[in-house]
């Protein structure tokens, strides 16, 4: 009955800017919900309260029935709350082998043992080289990501995250700045995903919101002003009004 | 109580003299976000050139000040143009190893063509009587590197806030690269704040020879207590470095009289405890970079 | 563009280890044969390699700029000299004391740089190594203050080998000490734990998206870099059977980044190439005429920042990789 995941009445400001103001939303197992918004809408703001970057001045995120808005982000991060990033950060001489190999290791609460060889334990190499295969990254598994291409280091980033085993994934923007030849793999890849993880998706890509989520909440200003069926969404005049309401006074003026 | 008013004094003097000399750290910090290590070594320049003016030379003290700070700016403008210019976008690292670099040829070369001796700097005989002040009388060079002081900190306040240069170097401290769109030539300005940083210091240097001697180390041993005043103050803020001086000479004044035995370890401590307690500086702006 | 490999590509690099540390057991004995006059100097040198290891594990792997790093090889080498002083007279125990105080210094240092970032971060650590080098200044009583902590005299090692006149048992149980010391720390910096560190330096906000604690990490590392150093000031205080305020100095921390960077951050042959070096030739030179060597090294600096960023080592690589490549 209750949510996986619950943000109820969430607000920052910085300075006496408001960005997010009173934002309520929840997902349950097997949600695949898309947050858009125009840009400066507060999307990436959200993301950072949701996933403890940043400290909210009001409201409450909720994980799996336990308030987890004074947790640290780490500590999110361990409980299933998981996130990627919308510019990739990764370690550029390390190799995707390695990155998700060192993630595996944390979830098993080994990343920071000192007497252990890295790279020597055959069930965490095969967990690695599953996930890696699942997402298409095989052949580069053992390159530095210095020197793969940005489309596959977009899809590491998704690997890294499905390596911590996430409950409720956080995708902000996964296909940014990817060329558009490569895309169909990014949305393959997360067509794949577990039917019992709960997806947030922040996405630009309306063709990829469309096909992906059956859902969708759009961010205006830093509040909701629409949360309904992707279809009921180009057509809501307050989604209009929040793509298009600057250029719409701009003709009517013109 | 005497001993109260002298150690105010003294504080508030040297609290003046770290004030003239970092403030250019300062705001070379903040302007080009370099970690200069080797300004301690332009003072240190300074006070060499004023005491070969004054006392080689003869040349008075007027002269000697003029001459450290034009000799030092005369220095300072081509490593700027061809060594510090190289490392404004570094990592911090890269811009420490080098200003170190550069701190140990300015010991290296001073010393080779000055000597390795401490350099007096003969003060006029108007600073070096005491004067009655009413209440009480105090040092006549006391009195007058507060004067100094203020006026430097004045002087900066009217150039920053009152000229159209100061608009520029703000605008470049807050965004160099939207500035340098609208076209104005943020590397003139950087020149020219290094420049005038660079002569503060050596101000500052001569002035303060009574507490910060011209000995072959000065660069390396105040080097410190430069960064202190800075990462206390908060880079780029003339208020902050104010008053993390003012804060960091009482401190150490104030060890110096009532626990000689003790040296600096009052003043190292304090320093810990208020950098802990305000990683940013005391009135330094939030940074945004994460 | 340099070379770029995976860093802890695979099992087959344990022969490069033990010719790593074939060449260094080498350059020992080397130097063993050609000095037999300089020994003290030499053990001074693998004493200081010590410090500038530890001081790599911070730098290099994890990227924390601190000028304050002889506080913890100070701490080791006081330690160590105290309990000399009171009686303990096994080398191996005073290392192992050394050890132990160089880690708790490393701890508290962490917990103390850690709380910045930045400038306000490096006069941290400069205020943490001037602290240190106040209280052993002033708790003369202990310490021996400005004259120094004399009356270190430690017992034969292993109950077998008096430490000499000639400093050859010392070299000796210097250079093996380093051999053990550079094996540990090569098996380290590939570890979970170590390719963490490497992480941190690089990114620390993606580290803690995977689910892993930064500070905690770093902490550790700073109480196994204090470890290092630790063991370096008491291998120092048991060869000269001396403590000097020196060991706990601004100076001493500068020296050692000098090194560190002359050689190369980020690989520990880089810290042990860069420490020789710089050791070498300030013997020679500043013998001469102290000014012109500390001119000397600025220039050095000077130059590694604007041509070789990535040290003597760096340079060494870069040749070896261009001989190779060749047709």
């Amino acid at each position: 009955m209750s949510a996986l995941f619950r943000i109820e009445h969430l607000s920052k400001q910085f300075g006496g800017l408001k960005v997010t103001r009173d934002v309520s939303l929840d997902l349950v197992p097997g949600d695949r919900v898309a947050l858009i918004g125009p840009n400066g809408a507060g999307k990436t703001t959200l993301v950072n309260l949701v996933t403890g970057q940043l400290r909210p001045d009001s409201g409450q995120v909720f994980f799996g029935g336990e308030d987890v808005t004074r947790l640290s982000d780490v500590a999110r991060v361990r409980k299933g709350l998981v996130r990627t990033f919308q510019v990739t950060r990764l370690f550029s001489e390390m190799t995707p082998d390695e990155h998700v190999t060192l993630t595996i290791l944390q979830r098993k609460g080994r990343a920071t043992r000192i007497l252990e060889r890295f790279g020597h334990d055959p069930a965490i190499e095969f967990e690695a080289a599953d996930i890696l295969s699942t997402l298409g990254l095989t052949e580069v598994a053992h390159r530095p990501v210095a020197e793969i291409a940005y489309g596959q280091q977009r899809l590491l980033e998704i690997a890294i995250a499905l390596a911590l085993r996430p409950r409720v994934l956080l995708l902000d923007e996964p296909a940014a700045g990817v060329p558009s030849s490569e895309t169909p793999r990014i949305e393959a890849a997360l067509a794949r995903l577990s039917s019992d993880l709960a997806v947030l998706l922040i996405e630009h890509d309306m063709d990829l919101v469309f096909r992906f989520a059956r859902k969708v909440v759009v961010l205006n200003g830093g509040e909701i002003v629409f949360t309904g069926a992707p279809d009921a969404a180009a057509a809501d005049p307050r989604v209009r009004e929040a793509y298009l309401g600057s250029y719409a006074h701009a003709s009517r003026v013109a | 109580m005497q001993t109260v008013l002298s150690i105010a004094v003294d504080a508030f003097a040297y609290g003046m003299v770290l004030f003239i000399i970092c403030i250019g750290l300062s705001v070379t910090m903040g302007l080009m976000q370099v970690v200069n290590l080797a300004h301690g070594g332009f003072a240190m320049i300074g006070g060499y050139i004023a005491s070969y003016v004054a006392r080689d030379m003869g040349l008075g003290y007027a002269a000697a000040v003029l001459a450290a700070i034009i000799g030092t700016i005369a220095i300072a403008i081509p490593l700027e143009r061809f060594l510090y210019r190289r490392v404004y976008a570094q990592p911090q690292l890269i811009q420490v190893l080098m200003t170190i670099g550069i701190t140990f040829c300015i010991i290296g070369i001073t010393n080779y063509i000055f000597g390795p001796t401490l350099k007096t700097i003969p003060l006029p005989a108007a600073l070096s009587g005491p004067v009655d002040i009413g209440f009480r009388t105090i040092a006549a060079h006391r009195l007058f590197v507060m004067v100094c002081g203020l006026a430097v900190a004045l002087g900066l306040w009217l150039l920053i806030e009152r000229t159209a240069f100061g608009i520029r170097l703000r605008a470049a401290v807050d965004n160099a690269a939207m500035t340098s769109a609208l076209g104005v030539r943020t590397e003139f300005v950087y020149a020219v704040a290094f420049a005038l940083a660079m002569g503060l210091a050596a101000f500052g240097g001569v002035v303060g020879a009574e507490f910060l001697p011209i000995e072959p180390y000065y660069a390396l041993r105040y080097m410190v207590t430069f960064l202190v005043v800075v990462s206390v103050g908060g880079a780029g803020s003339i208020s902050g470095a104010l008053a993390a001086c003012l804060l960091l000479g009482a401190v150490d004044t104030t060890g110096r009289y009532l626990f000689p035995d003790f040296g600096n370890f009052f003043f190292y401590l304090a320093v810990i405890v208020i950098v802990c307690a305000f990683p940013r500086g005391l009135l330094g702006r939030e940074q945004a970079r994460g | 563009m340099s070379e770029t490999r995976p860093l802890a590509a695979s099992g087959r690099r344990w022969p490069r280890d033990v010719i790593g540390l074939a060449a260094i057991a080498l350059a020992g004995g080397a130097g063993y044969v050609l000095f037999p006059d300089s020994l003290a100097f030499l053990t001074r040198i693998i004493s200081i390699a010590l410090l500038v290891l530890s001081l790599d594990l911070l730098i290099g792997y994890c990227g924390i700029a601190t000028l304050g790093q002889s506080a913890l090889y100070g701490a080791g080498a006081y330690a160590a000299g105290i309990a000399a002083v009171n009686g303990l007279t096994d080398p191996v125990a005073l290392i192992a004391v050394g050890a132990l105080a160089g880690g708790v210094a490393g701890l508290l240092m962490g917990a103390v740089l850690l709380r910045a970032h930045g400038l306000p971060q490096l006069v941290l650590s400069i205020a943490f190594v001037q602290l240190f080098h106040e209280m052993a200044n002033k708790a003369a009583s202990i310490t021996g203050g400005s004259d120094g902590l004399y009356g270190i005299a430690p017992g034969p090692l292993f109950g077998l080998f008096a430490f000499d006149l000639y400093g050859k048992t010392a070299f000796f149980a210097g250079l093996g000490l380093l051999l053990l010391v550079f094996a540990a720390l090569s098996f380290v910096v590939r570890s979970p734990f170590g390719m963490t560190c490497r992480g941190i330096k690089e990114d620390p906000l993606r580290i803690r998206a995977m689910g892993i604690g930064v500070r905690p990490t770093l902490i550790k590392m700073f109480a196994l870099s204090g470890a290092v150093a630790g063991m370096g000031g008491a291998l120092g205080a048991i060869a000269t059977q001396v403590v000097g305020l020196d060991s706990v100095s601004f100076e001493l921390s500068a020296n050692a980044l000098v090194m560190l960077v002359l050689g190369g951050f980020g690989s520990l042959y880089g810290a042990l190439i860069g420490t020789v070096i710089f050791l070498g030739v300030e013997h020679e030179v500043s013998a001469i005429n102290p000014f012109h060597w500390m001119t000397l090294v600025g220039v050095m600096l000077i130059a590694v920042v604007l041509f070789a960023p990535r040290g003597l080592y760096g340079v060494m690589t870069d040749a070896v990789a261009r001989w190779r490549g060749r047709p």
